[in-house]
């Protein structure tokens, strides 16, 4: 294995509209295991992004605490990035987005790190419908204390060292989806084609776009017995369709394998396409998507794909209604009232 | 039995239900004083309740300008049933009572060294009004007007005060004029007994204003150009907020579009508030959060993350009497170990101690300064009697030629010229490194925040020499911020005594006041007021300058004199602490007798 990442790059390598090659997008070698599927998500979100032709320094990039939360170190170094405590992400996610809201939002996290102590942080970010997408890797396991059990690890999975899971899964999806986010996806970490779109569909999102992915851990929750490791997984995926993103104006070449063909158009007039390979689901139901999870988890199914969307709720700016101009732009004489207002201020305390 | 006429100089007491309107009849009360231009101090003493249980208001009228508590009730207006019984014995010998006499007292309550003023209040309320509500609410104003007429009030000041109150409502002025009548009407007719507390109209407070500091620093906020603030409500720290909240409405709005400049979030819990500062100063915005002694130990992880990775913080806390939920409505000085050191590993935090309204104001406003100047969190360190209560102060002023001070941010421009950007080197050799907002060049400036040790350039580090510089690049950032911080306050031009006295916060109204009666004693004491922390050179040669210094602090544990030993290296010997800590605000006779016991035991100690 090599530490030194090659810097080299050939010159006739593809670049998008900002004339940025792929490679501008990358961030440091990443020094989780070999195989880990954090990283192909790590590769998924350098993809979107270049294909997206985003400007590295218009998207922030935050996480807690976790292997899922060192991977932002991996991915777009030429973006700002905030690893900040075990669980808290959303917080300061929520604050960074206040104080500027022209930049894109990308909160990575990981299952421990969700829907255990971050929980709270987790279930209020959705409360307040903050525009950002937030892509939980989720491995049921601790991988960086060597593979406890998370509360995401299914009834009956076992564990590496043969230790059966007595505990309900909390499935964030299902979860997302009660509490009422407004772009609710699940996806699998080996499932590019499928990723992809949905993180830019995810991006161009105005509002709290979730995004849950199964990511095999493959050190210490790769075993047989394991609900989430790459076999049970690729066994089990049921897909609610196939997905493809057109951003706005451009010609639609994807052709569809079969089913029915669907289109919904995004906040920024980019598309979201898609085949539907279940005719009761229908995404911009919530009922019909709640369903769709319940089925599933009947089934013992991983359901994958965009399972809800609902554009019509305000984000957390237009719900304080600040002002066009982002809040770190304003200046002393945008703020300050000024001495002459404080002798009226005074008189009134008199 | 009667003592000498005592004119601007005495404290009354009332002695409520709360829930019941009292506050504001006490305050119209407190108010009127004011405005007659003679210093007054109220301290608000409730329960940790909405309705039903024993509060008392407590009003100190000083001529000589004493705005701290003091011991000894010459009145006590005692309206509450619950607790009538103690609220008698509590008047001083030679005081007053001013009871509600629609039901006789029992005979066992009746002292014969005070005097009674009887005034059957439920009375005359259902005589006068039908509406429940009405009799309950106007029941205060009656015996306002009537302790009004016994200390002969000029009535005009209450029909400018209601006036005032009431704009835009007026016609509820006349009702409330009307029961200030019944008051004193009744007073004239039926009390025959003496009376020797008056008020007479002084000019002793020139431009003053009277406010709480709590919304002092909601308004140091507006100025200081905080656009977030994220909180999660908290006894005594909630109205600093709100507030901002009030003033936000009235300055944040953008005209044209009538959106707002600020964005105020009321968070899950005192995690999430900070989190989401923490977020905001990180993204170049100016943001605050405010709590109390609970909210701080809960925001402890997430302010060592902004000491380590060097995110400019504004925390406003309020303190309470601790520990743990301890009596969360009455005040203390209690958080301030924990504050200075808060968090894991070696961490230390810029502390101000502000003592009036004035100096919230001005405080929070150069928190913003000075979090950006050293990027790291400010605390600014008030308490429940400076926050919640309504305090004679200084008007708020404002320098129009100032700009706001954004420490070490490098813009577009600068990242162009230069060649190659470290968040974390030490260009200037003051520990201070410079900073970049994400979003400001496309591909210059662009960095990793962690918690997690990393080298000069920001990359995760585990080597031990990277992690040690840094560690001791933020020591000396540390004594940077010396020069930064507010200057303590010396009452004396030069050193007269061998003996200092060395207080913060709210216990100045009354160290002030204690200095003068030892002074009156003859014994003499030099005084000194910190402002902040770490101390400043001021502090630390008046700390030098003396053999003996008496510390006043209101906790059990002497913190400020653990803070000053560990800091300075001072001996514990030579700082004697003088401590209150049940609860109320201290008082002069406190610290006097405490301060005279120990010179006592000085005395015989280094006489032997």
């Amino acid at each position: 294995m090599t530490f030194i990442k090659p810097k080299f790059r050939h010159p006739d390598l593809p670049t998008n509209k900002l004339g940025y090659t792929l490679s501008y997008y990358e961030g440091a070698l990443s020094t989780l295991c070999a195989g880990c599927g954090h990283d192909s998500i790590s590769a998924a979100i350098i993809q979107s992004a270049f294909e997206m032709n985003i400007e590295p320094h218009k998207l922030a990039k935050l996480s807690g605490i976790g292997c899922s939360s060192k991977t932002p170190a991996y991915f777009l170094s030429n973006s700002h990035g905030f690893n900040s405590v075990h669980g808290r992400m959303p917080s300061v996610a929520t604050g960074a987005n206040m104080a500027n809201k022209d930049l894109i939002y990308l909160g990575v996290s990981g299952d421990g790190d969700t829907a255990s102590i971050g929980m709270g942080q987790f279930v209020h970010v959705i409360r307040r419908n903050l525009k950002m997408i937030y892509i939980v890797m989720n491995n049921g396991c601790y991988g960086l204390t060597k593979g406890q059990d998370s509360a995401t690890a299914d009834n009956g999975s076992i564990s590496k060292s043969g230790i059966v899971n007595q505990f309900q899964a909390i499935d964030l999806c299902g979860l997302a989806i009660e509490l009422g986010a407004t772009f609710v996806a699940q996806s699998f970490s080996g499932d590019k084609k499928q990723l992809i779109p949905l993180i830019k569909a995810g991006m161009a999102h105005n509002g709290f776009a979730f995004i849950n992915v199964i990511s095999p851990c493959v050190t210490f929750n790769n075993n047989k017995g394991s609900t989430k490791s790459y076999d049970f997984v690729r066994d089990h995926l049921e897909a609610t369709g196939t997905f493809d993103f057109v951003p706005e104006m451009e010609e639609i070449t994807t052709n569809y394998e079969s089913g029915e063909k669907h289109a919904i158009k995004l906040h920024d007039g980019s598309l979201l396409q898609f085949n539907k390979l279940d005719n009761e689901w229908d995404p911009l139901d919530r009922f019909s998507a709640m369903k769709a999870v319940h089925q599933a988890r009947e089934k013992n199914e991983i359901i994958t794909g965009l399972l809800y969307l609902n554009q019509k709720a305000m984000d957390l700016h237009e719900l304080v209604n600040t002002c066009d101009r982002p809040l770190n732009t304003l200046k002393k004489e945008d703020l300050c009232p000024g001495n002459g207002v404080l002798a009226v201020i005074n008189a009134g305390l008199r | 039995m009667s003592d000498k006429i005592k004119i601007n100089d005495f404290v009354v007491r009332f002695a409520n239900v709360n829930g019941t309107g009292s506050a504001s009849a006490n305050l119209l009360f407190c108010k009127a004083i004011f405005r007659m231009g003679v210093p007054v101090t109220p301290k608000n003493i409730f329960p940790s309740n909405i309705q039903g249980l024993p509060t008392w208001y407590e009003v100190r009228v000083s001529e000589k300008g004493y705005l701290g508590r003091r011991d000894g009730i010459d009145l006590m207006v005692a309206v509450n049933a619950q607790s009538m019984e103690a609220d008698i014995k509590s008047v001083r010998t030679g005081g007053y009572l001013l009871y509600d006499s629609s039901k006789k007292l029992p005979d066992h309550f009746i002292r014969d060294d005070i005097h009674f003023i009887p005034i059957p209040l439920m009375e005359i309320c259902n005589e006068t009004y039908t509406d429940a509500r009405l009799r309950l609410l106007f029941k205060n104003i009656i015996y306002v007007g009537a302790i009004a007429e016994l200390m002969q009030f000029d009535f005009t000041v209450f029909e400018s005060l209601l006036g005032d109150q009431f704009k835009g409502k007026e016609k509820l002025i006349a009702p409330n004029l009307n029961a200030l009548k019944l008051g004193s009407d009744f007073i004239k007719a039926n009390y025959k007994g003496t009376f020797d507390l008056k008020v007479e109209r002084r000019d002793l407070l020139k431009d003053a204003i009277m406010t709480d500091g709590n919304s002092a620093c909601g308004l140091g906020a507006i100025y200081g150009g905080a656009t977030f603030a994220a909180w999660y409500p908290i006894t005594p720290s909630t109205s600093v907020v709100e507030g901002f909240m009030d003033y936000a409405d009235e300055f944040r709005e953008e005209k044209e579009t009538g959106k707002r400049k600020v964005a105020i979030i009321q968070a899950e819990d005192e995690l999430a508030a900070i989190g989401m500062v923490i977020g905001a100063n990180w993204n170049g915005a100016r943001a605050f959060t405010a709590t109390s002694g609970p909210g701080l130990s809960l925001m402890n992880e997430f302010i060592g993350l902004a000491y380590f990775a060097e995110i400019p913080l504004v925390l406003i806390d309020v303190q309470r009497t601790g520990p743990s939920t301890g009596m969360p409505t009455r005040t203390q000085q209690s958080d301030i170990l924990e504050a200075a050191y808060a968090s894991h590993g070696d961490t230390r935090h810029i502390l101000l101690f502000p003592s009036t309204p004035k100096e919230c104001f001005d405080f929070t406003a150069t928190a913003f300064d000075l979090a950006e100047q050293l990027q790291t969190p400010v605390i600014i360190m008030t308490d429940l009697d400076l926050g919640m209560n309504d305090h004679v102060s200084p008007p708020f002023s404002w320098d129009d030629s100032k700009d706001y001070k954004r420490g070490k941010v490098l813009d577009y421009d600068a990242l162009e010229s230069i060649q190659k950007f470290g968040r974390y080197l030490d260009v200037d050799n003051d520990g201070i490194p410079y900073r970049t907002i994400p979003g400001t060049h496309p591909t210059k400036g662009s960095f990793f925040t962690r918690g997690t040790s990393r080298d000069e350039y920001a990359v995760y580090t585990e080597n031990s020499e990277a992690y040690q510089r840094n560690m001791d690049r933020l020591v000396k950032k540390w004594v940077t911020a010396r020069e930064y911080v507010p200057s303590s306050q010396l009452y004396q031009k030069q050193h007269s005594s061998e003996y200092g006295i060395l207080f913060f916060g709210t216990s100045q109204y009354a160290a002030e006041e204690a200095m003068d009666m030892l002074k009156e004693a003859k014994i003499s004491v030099d005084g000194l007021r910190i402002k902040s922390f770490p101390f400043d050179q001021i502090a630390i040669n008046f700390l030098h300058d003396h053999k003996h210094i008496f510390v006043v602090e209101q906790n059990r544990d002497a913190q400020m004199k653990s803070l000053i030993m560990i800091e300075l290296g001072i001996s514990s010997e030579k700082l004697i602490s003088v401590l209150n800590y049940d609860g109320l605000p201290v008082t002069a006779t406190n610290i006097v007798h405490q301060i005279t016991h120990s010179l006592e035991r000085v005395e015989k100690y280094t006489n032997v």
